[in-house]
C-alpha cells in the first residue's frame, strides 16, 4: 500500500505554499513514498524513556544590551525586492474583494 | 602552490598577491568553460583586492595570514552588492544588502576573493547536478560529478582556479565534494564558524567549513574562520582554536576507532584505501582497532526528515515578497504557490514536500520527533565511543566519483551516498575527509577522521599523518 496518496501530496504542497501540477501528484506520491518506506527504520523503533534533540548543543537565549546599533540600510534592502512603494515592501490584494 | 606557501611569500614580499591572482585567472580562462565551477567570476574585484594587499606590503603593513591567497566561495553564502544566487531561479539577480561574517573574516586576514561557486540548489544534493544553472564536472574525469552539494568550491580547488575554498555541510556537502574530488574537506564543530550570512538550508545541521589542497592550508583556512560571532546566536562564545601550531605533532598513543557500521557496503577500493590508512595511523603510533556505533545505521534517515523539516520552514521565507523572483497571482497566496513554483528546482520542491509533510499534523510525532529521538540515540553512541576512542575512522563516500545522470532518476540512490557523512552532522561534531589514494577507475578516494566537538586540533594533526603517508 502507498504510504502517501495524491490526496496527501495536494494537502502538503498547499501548506507548502506550492503549485504542484497534475502530472507531478503521481511523481511526487512516488518519490515521497518511497523516502518515508526508507524511513520506517526510524519511525518504527522503539524510544520509549528518550528525550529528542532538536539542536546538537545546549542553548539558552541570547541577548545583547538594548543600545541603538546599525542596521541594514532600507533603501538597499528594497532595491532587491520585487515591488516596493513608499519605503515599504508592494504585495498583491490579502484581503476581501478586487475593487 | 599552497596557501601556506603563498601567504608566506606575499606577506615577506618575496611575490606579488597580483602574480598569483593572475595565474588562477589564467587557470580559470583555461579550464572553466569545461568544468562549470562558478556561478560568478570576479576577476576584476580580485585583481583589485590582490593590488591592494600589494599596497599593504609595499607599505610596511602585514595584511595577515591569507595574505594574497586566492579563495573561492560557494554561491550560498552573502556577499554584499555581489550576486548570491543558491544555484537557484527564485534567487537570480539577488544582491544581497550584507557580507557573512567568514566573508568579512577572510578578506581582514588579506584572502583575495575570485568568485561564487555553483552547488546544488540550496545545498540540496549529492553531486551539483541539481543546480539551476546547470553541473560542474569533476576535474579529474569531465564525464564524473564533483560530489556535491559543495562541488563547485571541491572543483575549484582540484582545479587550481583557488587556493582555497569555502563550502557548507549539513550532511556532507564539504567532505563528500572532498572526496570526489581529490582535496582536504573540513567540517567544523557546530558553532566553531558562524553562520551569519550563510543562506539557511536546516539550522541545527548547516556549517560553514574549508576546502584545500593539504590539510596545513585548511587548519590555517579554519584559525582564520573560527571563533565566536555575536551576530550568530549558536556560534560557541569561546576564543579560536590553534590549530596550525601543533599540525606535526604525529599519533604517537592515540586511539583510533575503524567505524564498523559505515564500512558496510561499501566499494572494495574504498574499503583497501580505509585499511591502508588504518594502518598507516598504526605504524605512526597509534591504536587502532574497530569500534561499533550501532545507531549510525539510523542516521540516514533520521538526517532526512530533521534536514528536510528544517528545510520547508526556512525556505518559507522565498515567497515573492522580499527579495529574488515574484510571479504574480490575483491575491498573495496565489502569489506565494506561482512563485515558489516557479522558483525552485525539483529536488528542492522534493525536500520541502517531504519536510512539511514530516511537520504536519498527524505525522509530526511518528516522523519528526522519532528522528529527534533517534538523533540523541546516535549522540549517545558517539559519547560512548568517544570514551575509548580519540578519532573514529571511516570512508567519505562509499565510492569514487559516480558518471553525471547515474542517480538523478532515484533520489533515494542519491540520498544513500551521503551515508558516512551524515551522523558527524546530527551530532554536531567536526570531521575531515582526506585524499588516499585513488580507486581502479583512477578517482580519487578520501578517508573521514571524525572527532567530538571541539577536537579539531587532534584531528587535523591525524589528519596530516595520513597526508604525508599518502604521498
Amino acid at each position: 500500500m502507498a504510504l502517501i496518496s495524491r490526496e496527501d501530496v495536494a494537502h502538503v504542497a498547499r501548506l507548502a505554499r506550492l503549485d504542484v501540477g497534475e502530472d507531478e501528484l503521481d511523481r511526487f506520491a512516488e518519490q515521497l513514498g518511497a523516502v518515508l518506506e526508507q524511513a520506517a527504520d526510524v519511525a518504527a523503533l522503539d524510544t520509549a524513556g528518550v528525550p529528542p534533540t532538536a539542536h546538537p548543543f545546549p542553548l539558552v537565549n541570547v541577548l545583547r544590551e538594548d543600545v541603538p546599533g546599525a542596521s541594514l540600510d532600507r533603501d538597499e534592502v528594497l532595491a532587491m525586492a520585487p515591488a516596493a512603494e513608499d519605503g515599504r515592501f508592494r504585495v498583491p490584494r490579502i484581503l476581501g474583494e478586487a475593487p | 602552490m599552497g596557501a601556506v606557501e603563498i601567504a608566506r611569500d606575499v606577506r615577506a614580499g618575496a611575490r606579488t598577491a597580483r602574480d598569483v591572482v593572475e595565474e588562477h585567472l589564467a587557470a580559470i580562462a583555461d579550464r572553466e568553460d569545461e568544468l562549470h565551477a562558478f556561478n560568478l567570476v570576479l576577476a576584476d574585484e580580485a585583481r583589485a583586492a590582490a593590488d591592494d594587499v600589494d599596497r599593504r606590503v609595499a607599505a610596511g603593513d602585514d595584511p595577515g595570514p591569507l595574505a594574497g591567497v586566492p579563495v573561492a566561495l560557494k554561491d550560498n553564502l552573502c556577499t554584499r552588492g555581489i550576486p548570491t544566487t543558491c544555484s537557484s531561479r527564485i534567487l537570480e539577480g539577488w544582491r544581497p544588502p550584507y557580507d557573512a561574517t567568514v566573508v568579512t573574516r577572510l578578506r581582514e586576514a588579506g584572502a583575495v576573493i575570485v568568485g561564487k561557486t555553483n552547488l546544488d540548489e540550496f545545498a540540496m544534493g549529492s553531486s551539483t547536478e541539481n543546480s539551476a544553472f546547470g553541473p560542474t564536472r569533476n576535474p579529474h574525469d569531465p564525464t564524473r560529478v564533483p560530489g556535491g552539494s559543495s562541488g563547485g568550491s571541491a572543483a575549484a580547488v582540484a582545479a587550481g582556479f583557488a587556493s582555497l575554498a569555502l563550502g557548507s555541510d549539513t550532511g556532507g556537502s564539504i567532505r563528500q565534494p572532498a572526496a570526489l574530488c581529490g582535496v582536504v574537506g573540513v567540517k567544523p564543530t557546530y558553532g566553531l564558524v558562524s553562520r551569519y550570512g550563510l543562506v539557511a538550508f536546516a539550522s541545527s545541521l548547516d556549517q560553514v567549513g574549508p576546502l584545500a589542497s593539504t590539510v596545513a592550508d585548511a587548519a590555517l583556512a579554519l584559525e582564520v574562520l573560527a571563533g565566536h560571532d555575536p551576530a550568530d546566536s549558536t556560534s560557541i562564545p569561546r576564543p579560536a582554536p590553534s590549530l596550525v601550531a601543533g599540525l606535526d605533532g604525529g599519533v604517537e598513543g592515540l586511539r583510533v576507532g575503524i567505524l564498523r557500521e559505515l564500512t558496510d557496503g561499501i566499494d572494495a577500493d574504498v574499503a583497501a584505501r580505509l585499511a591502508e590508512a588504518a594502518a598507516a595511523l598504526e605504524a605512526a603510533g597509534a591504536k587502532v582497532d574497530e569500534a561499533s556505533l550501532p545507531t549510525v545505521s539510523l542516521g540516514l534517515s533520521a538526517y532526512y526528515l530533521i534536514a528536510t523539516a528544517e528545510a520547508s520552514s526556512n525556505l518559507a521565507r522565498y515567497d515573492g515578497v522580499r527579495y529574488g523572483l515574484r510571479v504574480d497571482g490575483d491575491d498573495i497566496t496565489a502569489m506565494y504557490g506561482s512563485t515558489r513554483a516557479a522558483g525552485f528546482g525539483p529536488e528542492v520542491k522534493r525536500r520541502i514536500m517531504l519536510g512539511t509533510y514530516a511537520l504536519s499534523a498527524g505525522y509530526y510525532d511518528a516522523y519528526y520527533g522519532q528522528a529527534q529521538r533517534v538523533r540523541t540515540l546516535i549522540i549517545r553512541d558517539f559519547e560512548a565511543a568517544y570514551a575509548a576512542y580519540d578519532l573514529l575512522l571511516a570512508p567519505t563516500s562509499p565510492s569514487t566519483a559516480f558518471a553525471l545522470g547515474a542517480k538523478t532518476a532515484d533520489p533515494l540512490a542519491m540520498y544513500r551516498v551521503d551515508v558516512c557523512t551524515i551522523p558527524s552532522n546530527l551530532a554536531g561534531h567536526p570531521a575531515v575527509s582526506v585524499p588516499y589514494g585513488s580507486g581502479k577507475d583512477g578517482m580519487p578516494v578520501g578517508v573521514q577522521l571524525l572527532a567530538p566537538a571541539l577536537g579539531e586540533a587532534t584531528m587535523l594533526r591525524a589528519a596530516a599523518v595520513l597526508e604525508r603517508s599518502a604521498r
